[in-house]
């Protein structure tokens, strides 16, 4: 008998029962809707997280103060912590020629208020550069000036969320006052949207100069002239490494460290890339098995309902053996329909793994971080590939059942 | 007389023993005749004389534990399973007590089923030509469970005769039958051997269908006895 034959014969039986074919199916529609929307949300995901890391600015290190990873290596001694000095020091052609910036942050948590309505968010205390390495764009008005970190002056700079919050719109702000913890600043620009961050939204937080942070928000004691961070910013892509050890070696240099007990650490955009991606990475593969398993579970309710199938049509395969089918005619007949069950069932799970990743993405842009699930040719193409593959192997062990049925038993059975 | 005739079946020295647990069961010991083409032959016996045995070694659903059987020219005693299915196909029909039709497909269907197996062209003419034979080329679309009981063994007929095979097997044709259409069927039967010259062997408990063969072989306790 021909393939084609074959084809429509097992059409045939399958629309013949079409409440447990369609049953039947689902197990296997689940199963591949799982695994591609999942592999698809994964995969939206870790585009999503990259795409937040390179927003914070291109070429960057992240030099902050503690021992690292070292199992407190430098034993009772406190780190020294970092100053603006330090990133004054960094910016040094002689010794650090790869490096185009240094900027001191301080970072504070507050809350920011005008009458009637208030938000807590991030408070950076900076200088004049941190902008242009960040990447910032302003809204209107200006950024922090040079003089407004000499003067100490009471200015600030509004994320674009902490604007809506707090006065419902983005323009012309600048000139107004908000209090944050209590002490009046004047808004002196106001940032375009960037959109929410790895490590929360980067529109809520307010800029204010380094100095007036430091001694008019933050208790820092004696030790004022403390910073938490320097952002260094390599002057190009390749210079980074560079950068980073011309970084390290002035540091250790001005904190008089022994080698190997440095007490500070660098990190670099590339590293956090890699730890974000190693993370969604897991969590995609996560997903995917868990994917995986039900579309086991969908595999083993065809073995299942073929199984009774073959039982059900005793007579009927003792009849065609009567008439002159082959083993192999019997064994393609059976395997012909789970195979086609599973294909069906691939094609559909497809389709419902498209719906469920446009809801997802749709929440999850509705939650404010943008996850763009991506259903590839590769993953329809899996999924057919994955699912043919699940109709041949639970589909195998009823058909070679049904193809050794001796005819003389198989006529008799009732 | 015997010397000039053709032989379609040769059974020399038939036994067939089943293995049922611990128990050795002797179906057949020993059975040796001969049937001639064109010939109408029944088969009786009563429950366990070996019949149903029988039936399956000379339709080559079963292949006898020692002896040897000449079907048509081929001997078949020692063929692999697919061996004796495209023997079955080309050389046997068979017609079942409770007509054994596919549910699902039409009438049509059911009688083009061997030809699939066996291949070639214009299945769809065959079984048409097969189906007007037996008088219902105005249901061939018509499932099974749309016949009457009548109908759907002159399908099965049909089904029989289509690949035109040496023998046909009948096993009670009549049996699921009220007495008018298993007239009718037995008729049908013995015209189409009248026609075709292809030589029936029924199978049967029922003496009024016995008596419309030419021959009866006795089967009791797996062995031919005189009746």
């Amino acid at each position: 008998m021909s393939i084609w034959q074959h084809l429509l014969e097992s059409l045939e039986s399958l629309t013949s029962n079409k409440l447990r074919s369609g049953l039947t199916i689902l197990g296997i529609v689940i199963g591949v809707a799982s695994v591609i929307s999942m592999l698809a949300i994964g995969q939206g995901a870790s585009a999503a997280v990259n795409a937040q890391i390179q927003s914070i600015g291109s070429n960057l290190l992240f030099v902050s103060s503690g021992f690292f990873g070292q199992g407190g290596g430098g034993g009772a001694v406190a780190p020294k912590p970092l100053t603006l000095q330090d990133a004054q020091a960094l910016v040094d052609p002689v010794n650090a020629p790869d490096v185009a910036a240094a900027v001191g942050v301080v970072n504070a948590r507050g809350t920011i208020s005008i009458s009637g309505n208030s938000t807590s968010g991030s408070i950076i205390g900076t200088t004049s550069q941190y902008a242009a390495v960040r990447n910032f764009n302003l809204q209107e008005g200006q950024f922090i000036t040079d003089s407004d970190v000499s003067g100490r002056s009471a200015a600030v700079v509004l994320g674009s969320g902490v604007a809506t919050t707090l006065f419902g719109e983005t323009t012309g702000l600048t000139g107004q006052v908000v209090r944050i913890n209590n002490q009046p600043f004047r808004i002196v620009g106001v940032l375009q949207s960037v959109g929410g961050g790895a490590m929360g939204s980067q529109d809520n937080q307010v800029i204010v100069p380094l100095t007036t942070a430091q001694s008019r928000l933050e208790n820092r004691g004696s030790s004022s002239g403390r910073i938490d961070q320097i952002l260094v910013q390599a002057s190009s892509a390749e210079g980074v490494t560079a950068a980073q050890e011309e970084v390290t070696n002035i540091l250790r240099t001005r904190h008089n460290t022994r080698i190997g007990s440095d007490d500070f650490n660098i990190l670099s955009q590339q590293d956090i890339l890699n730890t974000a991606n190693s993370v969604t990475g897991t969590l995609t593969l996560l997903l995917g098995g868990i994917g995986a398993i039900s579309l086991v579970v969908g595999g083993i309710g065809i073995m299942n309902i073929m199984l009774v199938s073959v039982t059900e049509r005793t007579r009927e395969i003792g009849l065609r053996k009567a008439l002159g089918a082959h083993k192999s005619d019997i064994r393609l007949q059976f395997l012909m329909e789970s195979i086609m069950l599973c294909l069906l069932g691939g094609l559909i799970g497809v389709a419902v793994a498209a719906g469920v990743s446009k809801v997802i993405s749709n929440v999850a842009a509705a939650s404010n971080t943008a996850i763009n699930p991506v259903i590839g040719i590769d993953s329809i193409l899996l999924a057919c590939l994955f699912s043919g593959a699940v109709g041949l192997f639970f589909g195998v062990y009823p058909a070679n059942r049904a193809a050794n049925l001796e005819p003389v038993e198989a006529l008799r059975y009732e | 007389m015997s010397d000039e005739r053709e032989w379609v079946i040769e059974a020399t020295n038939l036994t067939k023993i089943y293995q049922m647990g611990e128990v050795e069961v002797q179906a057949l010991r020993g059975v040796s005749f001969t049937i001639a083409r064109g010939e109408v032959v029944a088969i009786m016996g009563p429950s366990g004389s070996g019949k149903s045995t029988m039936m399956n070694i000379l339709g080559c659903l079963d292949v006898p534990t020692s002896g040897d059987y000449i079907l048509d020219g081929e001997s078949v005693a020692n063929l692999s399973d697919d061996e004796l299915s495209d023997i079955r196909n080309r050389k046997v029909g068979f017609v079942f007590q409770s007509f054994n039709l596919l549910p699902r497909i039409s009438a049509l269907g059911n009688v083009e089923l061997p030809l699939r197996y066996s291949g070639g062209n214009h299945l769809k003419q065959k079984a048409m030509a097969a189906l007007e034979a037996v008088g219902l080329q105005d249901r061939v679309n018509h499932r099974p469970n749309e016949l009457s009981g009548g109908q759907q063994q002159r399908v099965a007929i049909a089904r029989a005769m289509v690949t035109q095979p040496a023998i046909i097997m009948a096993d009670e044709p009549t049996g699921n039958l009220d007495t008018k259409s298993g007239e009718d069927i037995m008729k049908l039967l013995l015209d189409l051997n009248k026609q075709s010259g292809t030589t029936l062997i029924i199978v049967t408990h029922s003496p009024d269908v016995a008596a419309q063969t030419g021959r009866i072989l006795h089967l009791r306790d797996g062995l031919l006895v005189e009746a």
